[in-house]
């Protein structure tokens, strides 16, 4: 499992340097890869769907587009879970994909070297290292990298349907 | 603008073009072929020759251009059709499918093929060709030199529109005393004999002498140099080929030669522009060319028979354009939103009071109708009959029948019905799956028809129509039927868990099962199990189901509903709780408040609904779709009579909004299916409502019944009602 951490940091070193936008979800410091980033909006109009995990808080309407919201307050466990004027979406765009997910703010963007990304120590259960770019180290604060394609493709998020094999 | 962005253009339109020629292909009457048909045929097959030359696809090009010679004699009467020509013709339109396919993913076309069918092409030019010569020959008072002039005395006519526009001079070399030199550059020794056979054939062959390399044929004959070109070519490429007049060997250069330029400066035009330039070219100014060899010849009624056609060719220029459809969908999205920002402003005018604004409602009123109009318009060009799909079906059928030794005729029953494009392609595999597997297993031979007193020809109906918002289309065989007791034995040796108190319904859809097969003996059309259920999830894949119904000795019918996907629904929005939702209309059959008296409960926490004498089972909105503040008061709520998959029951619901029309957005486009949900679509606040699937929702209630319950009775209960309702419907 370390061995696919390294491997993609190596892979984000070949890229050099890399911009990540920075979003918090509680206390913690979170960063994707800026390029999967379409979009920012408030959280409004959302209509819930019944019989899906709660982290899927349903699906709002993106100029027409039906769009999924994810949040991953829910998803990673986080205790204080509201909604104000400050929750944000971010619309990312994963294989073809248009997702919203929820979080706390985005506060920046940030450029970081590959030296500046460290492996990603094996974690607990709620998010498994397999998600993980790796940890961005910006002298005081730790940003964790998240691979959004590997996240939310993932089978726990149940976003896509896997075709039956 | 490089030349590749016109690739995909040419495919399609290729592709249509040969779609065309198969049609009419199929169409012919080989005793008394339709000139118009092969005129057809021939001009697809000439559009087709004319892109691939083009863009340089050499294969594609030469099959054509052999492919268009023998259609061209066809057309012209000199190559009497037979069935197995025809076939000979479907079999080079499969192939330039091949080819074409080939190209498209950017493949070299299968050499091996492509020599085969030439060869194949060739022998017929040869044999028949010949054929039709010698039999024309008794009519004509001069027989030698006339009945050989006959045949290649038009074949060349689009071209010689084109040559005669763009240079004269090449006609009138072939009206000199009818001497020439006909040379064949690097041809082998055993095409160079049939070849100076050939041209034997065509007029009186002096001396021929030469090597490999340049073979010089001196000949007389009155035929033009164009038709020696043409028959050449069914042997030899254009540029081996140099005609010129004996003696002048330095002068205007061999027109074959001149010929084979000017046709590729035909090509090298756009290609849907050739026909109509050359139809030009030919009908406002007759070329010198035919003009000399109407003189030279003892029928010059052949001259005014080309202007009909040559204008038939300028009417049937399409009036259609090709847009990809992602514009297409662009287009819907952005009346979609049209539609929900006039909804707004609407229900902003609504509120306004006062006459000052009288003009101002008029306006909202009209804005409403167009966008409406303008939406339904958008919709419809997504739409395609399904005449699209059913047509490829005459020659699946004719070629099954054939291979089985079977009489069957194929009915094709309401081919306007209209379907999303995105369907129409999925549905052809699967149908032509089941209409495979309805020749082979479904209708009998004739002798064992005869014997069964049923007319020895099968029947087998396609059929297509709209029920609500769906789509029905059915394979009906008046074959043998199902056999029941076959089946059931067949399941068991395959391990499959049955019982001998299966409904007929349940034992039909066995044959769904993976590798499931009762035929005898696998035959190279069917049997081998593999594809029913693959059809099965294809067809579920598309949001659809499949029925099966058959009777034993009078056939079986296989119907396969598809929902109409990408469709503007007519919804009614009904309110559960605070949440909105959308019932499709159709599906609704009345509403009621229900009343105490005639509510029963059922073993448990079910209940039926009593509506006029018949017991409906219940499903409540909130229940199987958590809806928590949803009233659960029976009597303050309101049941909406639902029939979904012919399956009825009540729905309860809080309130009724009102009707209005949605556009169905797909939930899986960037989520994925869920359960009791069909669609969404956006209302006119801007927010999403889900659009409610009326059988799935009902499998849904009942599963979290059974879950909240192991032990259940609701069952035995279901099919009671379900008994109830068919005698009673």
């Amino acid at each position: 499992m370390n061995q696919t951490t390294t491997d993609v940091a190596m892979a984000a070193a070949e890229a050099q340097n890399s911009e990540f936008l920075v979003f918090s979800l509680g206390d913690e410091e979170y960063a994707i890869d800026i390029l999967k980033v379409q979009e920012i909006r408030g959280y409004e109009n959302v209509t819930r769907i019944a019989n899906t995990p709660d982290f899927i808080k349903g699906v709002t309407n993106l100029r027409g587009v039906i769009v999924p919201i994810v949040d991953l307050r829910i998803k990673f466990n986080l205790e204080k879970v509201e909604y104000g004027g400050q929750t944000v979406v971010i619309v990312v765009n994963v294989e073809d994909r248009i997702v919203g997910i929820v979080v706390d703010g985005v506060s920046d963007v940030m450029t970081l070297s590959p030296d500046q990304i460290k492996p990603a120590p094996e974690f607990g259960v709620t998010l498994s290292s397999d998600f993980l770019s790796g940890l961005g180290s910006l002298e005081d604060r730790m940003l964790v990298i998240v691979d959004i394609d590997k996240l939310l493709t993932s089978d726990e998020m149940a976003l896509v349907e896997k075709v039956a094999e | 603008m490089d030349i590749t962005d016109f690739y995909e253009t040419f495919f399609e339109e290729a592709e249509e073009l040969l779609a065309d020629m198969e049609r009419h292909l199929l169409e012919l009457d080989v005793d008394d072929p339709d000139s118009e048909q092969l005129n057809a045929i021939f001009r697809a097959a000439h559009s087709i020759k004319g892109g691939a030359g083009t863009f340089g696809f050499d294969v594609l090009q030469k099959t054509t251009h052999l492919f268009e010679n023998l259609l061209d004699h066809a057309r012209n009467g000199e190559l009497a059709l037979r069935r197995d020509i025809v076939d000979t013709f479907l079999e080079t339109k499969d192939m330039l499918n091949d080819q074409l396919d080939a190209y498209r993913n950017g493949d070299e076309p299968d050499q091996e093929a492509f020599e085969r069918i030439c060869k194949i092409l060739q022998q017929l030019a040869l044999e028949e060709i010949g054929k039709g010569l010698e039999a024309a020959g008794g009519d004509m008072p001069q027989p030698d030199a006339g009945a050989k002039s006959e045949p290649p005395s038009q074949p060349a006519e689009p071209e010689t529109g084109a040559e005669a526009s763009g240079d004269p001079a090449a006609g009138t070399g072939a009206s000199n005393d009818g001497r020439r030199v006909v040379a064949l550059l690097g041809v082998g020794e055993k095409d160079r004999e049939l070849l100076v056979e050939e041209l034997g054939q065509l007029g009186e062959v002096i001396e021929h002498h030469g090597d490999e390399k340049r073979y010089e044929v001196v000949m007389e004959s009155t035929v033009s140099d164009d038709d020696i070109e043409a028959v050449m070519c069914f042997i030899i490429d254009a540029e081996q080929l140099e005609i010129r007049a004996p003696g002048k060997p330095g002068e205007r250069p061999a027109t074959g030669d001149a010929a084979g330029d000017e046709e590729k400066a035909a090509q090298e035009a756009e290609p849907a522009a050739t026909p109509k330039g050359a139809a030009g070219a030919a009908s406002d100014e007759p070329p010198p060319a035919s003009e000399a060899k109407g003189d030279g010849k003892p029928k010059p009624a052949a001259k005014s028979t080309d202007k009909p056609k040559a204008k038939a060719k300028a009417g049937s220029e399409s009036t259609s354009i090709r847009v990809s459809v992602d514009k297409v969908d662009q287009i819907i999205n952005l009346v979609g939103e049209l539609i929900i920002t006039q909804s707004m402003l609407d229900q902003t005018v609504s509120e306004l009071e006062g006459p000052a604004n009288g003009n101002l409602v008029n306006g909202m009123s009209l804005l409403q109708r167009n966008a409406r109009d303008l939406q339904e318009s958008v919709m419809s060009i997504r739409m395609i009959p399904m005449d699209f799909v059913f047509s490829r079906f005459p020659r699946v059928v004719r070629e099954t029948a054939g291979k089985l030794g079977k009489e069957i005729e194929l009915v094709t029953e309401g081919a306007a019905t209209e379907l999303d494009k995105s369907l129409t392609e999925r549905i052809i595999d699967p149908l032509t799956h089941l209409v495979r597997n309805s020749l082979d297993h479904g209708i009998e031979p004739p002798e064992v028809r005869e014997a069964a007193g049923k007319p020895r020809t099968g029947k087998l109906t396609l059929s297509a129509k709209h029920q609500g918002g769906n789509i029905i289309i059915e394979v009906i065989d008046d074959g043998a039927g199902l056999n029941r007791e076959k089946l059931l034995e067949k399941a068991r040796e395959s391990g499959l868990n049955v019982s001998d108190t299966m409904s007929d319904d349940d034992v039909w859809q066995l044959i769904f099962a993976p590798g499931f097969s009762t035929a005898k003996e696998v035959t190279d059309v069917s049997g081998r199990g593999v594809g029913m259920d693959v059809v099965k999830r294809n067809i579920q894949g598309m949001g659809g189901s499949v029925q099966i119904m058959s009777k034993p000795g009078e056939g079986t019918t296989i119907r396969i509903v598809l929902p109409l996907t990408l469709a503007i629904l007519d919804g009614m929005s009904i309110k559960v709780g605070s949440e909105m939702f959308i019932l499709p209309l159709s599906a609704v059959l009345e509403s009621l408040q229900p009343a105490k008296e005639d509510i029963y409960a059922m073993a448990g926490d079910d209940v039926v609904l009593k509506v006029r004498d018949e017991y409906l089972p219940v499903v409540a909105v909130h229940e199987a779709l958590d809806v928590a503040d949803a009233r659960t008061e029976l009597t303050e709520t309101i049941a909406v009579i639902v029939q979904g998959e012919g399956r009825r029951y009540a729905l309860l619901v809080d309130d009724l909004v009102g009707q209005q029309q949605v556009v169905v957005k797909n939930l899986e486009t960037n989520y994925r299916k869920v359960p009791g949900v069909s669609a969404a679509t956006i209302l006119g606040d801007g927010s999403v409502a889900l659009i409610l699937d009326i059988t799935g929702l009902h499998r849904l209630s009942r599963q979290k019944k059974e879950a909240r319950r192991p032990k259940s009775a609701t069952r035995s209960l279901e099919s009671v009602t379900d008994n109830e309702m068919e005698t009673s419907s």
